[in-house]
């Protein structure tokens, strides 16, 4: 009978390290791995001891394209830690900082990571050659959410101005009017490449995930709120862990993750907007309409479409929480109380729920931590579209379906980087 | 007439967060035009184009932390006319290096069920403990700007116009008031290498060294200065020993282990 292999050893356009396997006997796919080899580096060993201040910053180094997913998740959780009450304007400063790092890390994905798959470049500089006012509309809206990042964290990877407690500096009205005056021109591009990617060809398939998400009280989930689930799980964020469980697997240095009693679950675009379409605003649901999507998506290529939805509701968020912050005063930074106990933070990264843990001893500093990125928890739901995808093309040519895996790949923006160097601190044997 | 050849630019990862190959992206605005000026030989993260090689100019992101990691700078280096590190990681191991002040098994262990299945040195270095390094850019992440004046620089032959001085220069040129001595913050500013325009002292904060020491770091001298603002000792051990620990002086200043 014969067995045939397939390797790419370096994926394209992801952020880190990976490699994808596929073998297929006998007409079925017995193998379909993201075999992840990116060096881990061990955060949540090294966070220990340190500071429990120090830890937003340290924590942003797990990934230069959403370092402020990281900053937020921790800085959250040392808060809960301390019992410390955040103030409304703080909370909605920091949604805004994250509607920088949504607007610059999808416009990076669709335009320069997943756009030249659907139109068949090896890369956005050649798709220039023939889309450049999409490629350029793309990068403007990347600087958009770039100069965002900058005006309220001093620079564009690894900002400086969140701490516990809130903010190192309150931005000035003179720095805040600006971001609002350029967001409509911003919405109005984001827009335009909507209507640009709706026109693409997408493969046709629909995945039966297991969506999870944040479900915020009021708005589409950023920086806060519930964890749920499309099987109707609804729980507090302190909760993960009797809900979720992770696991080592031999061919990747990021750690996989299930949801008990279901296994691989999908978090990141399709799953909030599965979980949260009705928090989107009227004329947001009605472009998700034009644009050819229902309230679910469940075809894994069309997150392109998602994840511009969601810069074209980042960009309306921009302005509305510009206008609302410059009738809020500068809020007095909150003296820190310190004491022993237990943090959790989560929040929805722009590839998805990213949840923190740690402990703190009563003089500040952390006896153990453990973060589940997004990716980690993706890794076992990329793989199942990896083998439905195989087992449907399996006439291919190696060098089609080597392609149509990697795509399958980058449909989840993953960031690899993110992905390893985690889960538990304590080992439980297994 | 034939156009000429363009060099050929590689963009190489080792053990880091990607931020300094994103400040490549970051660009934005002249990335197009860079693309035209050079050929992007090898750039993962941003092209599915694999060129052979040689290069005119390697970047590396990174610090090498597994053995596969150890022997691949090897071939990079083997396949490069010249090569600079870009950022933290690359030229001062980055803040995985704070493993090496630690026991590294244990810290495996700490994170994975399974460690054996790891391939993991017991030290995080820096590329230059691994080849010959052509120029180093510090900062984590490096500035944009930086970037772009190293890269043309190097594909010109000339050195690269990058200021070795520390980070207080920039902050007085910005006009920030010295957070260290009006407000007895903790900052790194006096021993830490320019860069990065002095953001945090201009965001009311210390600078926290993340572009790693300057030429002539002097960290006794910044010692008696902390101490003088009642600033404790222990913090500035455990403040060197964060994103540049790889390297001297911050290495030794840090102390052996964290406090």
């Amino acid at each position: 009978m014969t067995r045939r292999r397939l390797v790419v050893e370096e994926i394209a356009r992801v952020e880190g390290e990976g490699a994808l396997d596929l073998e297929i006997e006998a007409g079925q796919v017995t193998v379909a791995r993201l075999r992840i080899f990116e060096p881990p580096r061990l955060f949540e060993a090294l966070l220990r001891g340190r500071d429990l201040r120090e830890a937003p910053d340290i924590a942003a180094r797990i990934c230069g394209i959403c370092p402020v997913a990281y900053q937020l998740g921790a800085a959250q959780a040392m808060e809960r830690a301390l019992g410390l009450c955040i103030e409304p304007s703080v909370r909605a400063l920091r949604r805004l900082l994250y509607c920088g790092e949504w607007i610059e890390s999808h416009a990076l994905h669709v335009v320069l990571l997943h756009a030249p798959d659907f139109l068949g470049y090896p890369d956005a500089m050649q798709m220039a050659r023939d889309h450049r006012a999409a490629v350029d509309a793309g990068l403007a809206l990347k600087r958009f959410g770039n100069d965002v990042l900058r005006t309220l964290g001093g620079r564009e990877v690894h900002p400086v101005n969140v701490r516990v407690g809130g903010f190192h500096r309150w931005p000035r009205a003179d720095e805040l009017d600006p971001l609002a005056a350029r967001a409509a021109g911003a919405r109005a591009q984001a827009v335009e490449l909507l209507r640009w990617a709706a026109r693409f060809d997408f493969p046709a398939i629909e995945r039966d995930y297991a969506f999870v998400a944040m479900r915020d009280a009021q708005r589409y989930p950023l920086n806060e709120g519930r964890i749920v689930s499309s099987g109707g799980l609804d729980i507090d964020l302190d909760d993960f862990d009797r809900h979720f469980v992770e696991h080592q697997v031999p061919h990747s240095t990021a750690l996989h993750a299930a949801l008990r009693g279901h296994g691989p679950y999908l978090v990141g675009p399709l799953a909030r907007y599965a979980l949260n379409f009705d928090r989107l605003p009227a004329e947001v649901q009605a472009l998700a309409r034009e644009a050819g999507l229902g309230p679910v998506c469940r075809n894994p290529f069309r997150s392109i479409l998602v994840r511009l939805l969601e810069v074209v509701y980042a960009c309306g968020e921009v302005e509305r929480l510009v206008a609302d912050l410059r009738r809020a005063p500068a809020p007095l930074a909150p003296a820190l109380t310190l004491r022993a106990g237990v943090g959790q933070g989560c929040t929805e990264a722009p590839r998805g729920l990213c949840h923190h843990r740690y402990a703190i001893d009563a003089t500040g500093a952390i006896t153990s931590a453990r973060i589940v990125p997004p990716t980690s928890q993706n890794q076992a739901s990329i793989e199942a579209d990896l083998r439905e995808l195989a087992s449907r093309h399996l006439d291919a040519s190696d060098e089609d379906l080597s392609a149509l895996c990697e795509r399958a790949i980058r449909n989840h923006d993953p960031c690899i980087s993110c992905s390893t160097h985690f889960l538990r601190l304590t080992v439980r044997g297994r | 007439m034939a156009t000429p050849a363009r060099p050929k630019l590689a963009v190489w990862k080792f053990a880091s967060c990607d931020g300094c190959q994103l400040s490549l992206l970051d660009v934005e605005a002249d990335l197009l035009a860079l693309a035209d000026r050079v050929e992007i030989a090898h750039f993962a993260e941003a092209t599915a184009r694999d060129g052979p090689g040689p290069y005119d100019l390697s970047l590396v992101e990174g610090s090498v932390a597994t053995a596969r990691d150890a022997a691949r700078i090897l071939e990079v280096r083997a396949r490069s006319k010249r090569l600079v590190t870009i950022g933290a990681c690359a030229t001062a191991g980055g803040i995985q290096a704070l493993r090496n002040f630690a026991n590294a098994a244990e810290f495996v262990a700490a994170v994975y069920p399974e460690p054996r299945t790891l391939d993991v040195l017991a030290e995080v270095t820096p590329i230059r403990d691994h080849v010959p390094v052509d120029f180093e850019l510090p900062g984590c992440p490096v500035d944009r700007g930086q970037l772009l004046e190293v890269i043309a620089a190097m594909l010109a032959g000339r050195p690269p116009a990058i200021a070795s001085h520390s980070v207080c220069v920039d902050c007085k040129l910005r006009g920030n008031t010295c957070v260290l001595v009006a407000r007895g913050a903790p900052c790194l500013g006096p021993v830490t290498h320019a860069g990065c325009g002095a953001i945090c002292p201009a965001y009311d904060r210390g600078c926290y060294g993340c572009f790693g020491p300057m030429e002539t770091a002097d960290p006794a001298a910044l010692a008696k200065a902390w101490r003088r603002q009642g600033l404790a000792d222990r913090d500035l051990r455990r403040a060197l020993h964060a994103y540049c620990a790889a390297v001297e002086p911050f290495r030794s200043a840090g102390g052996d282990r964290d406090a």
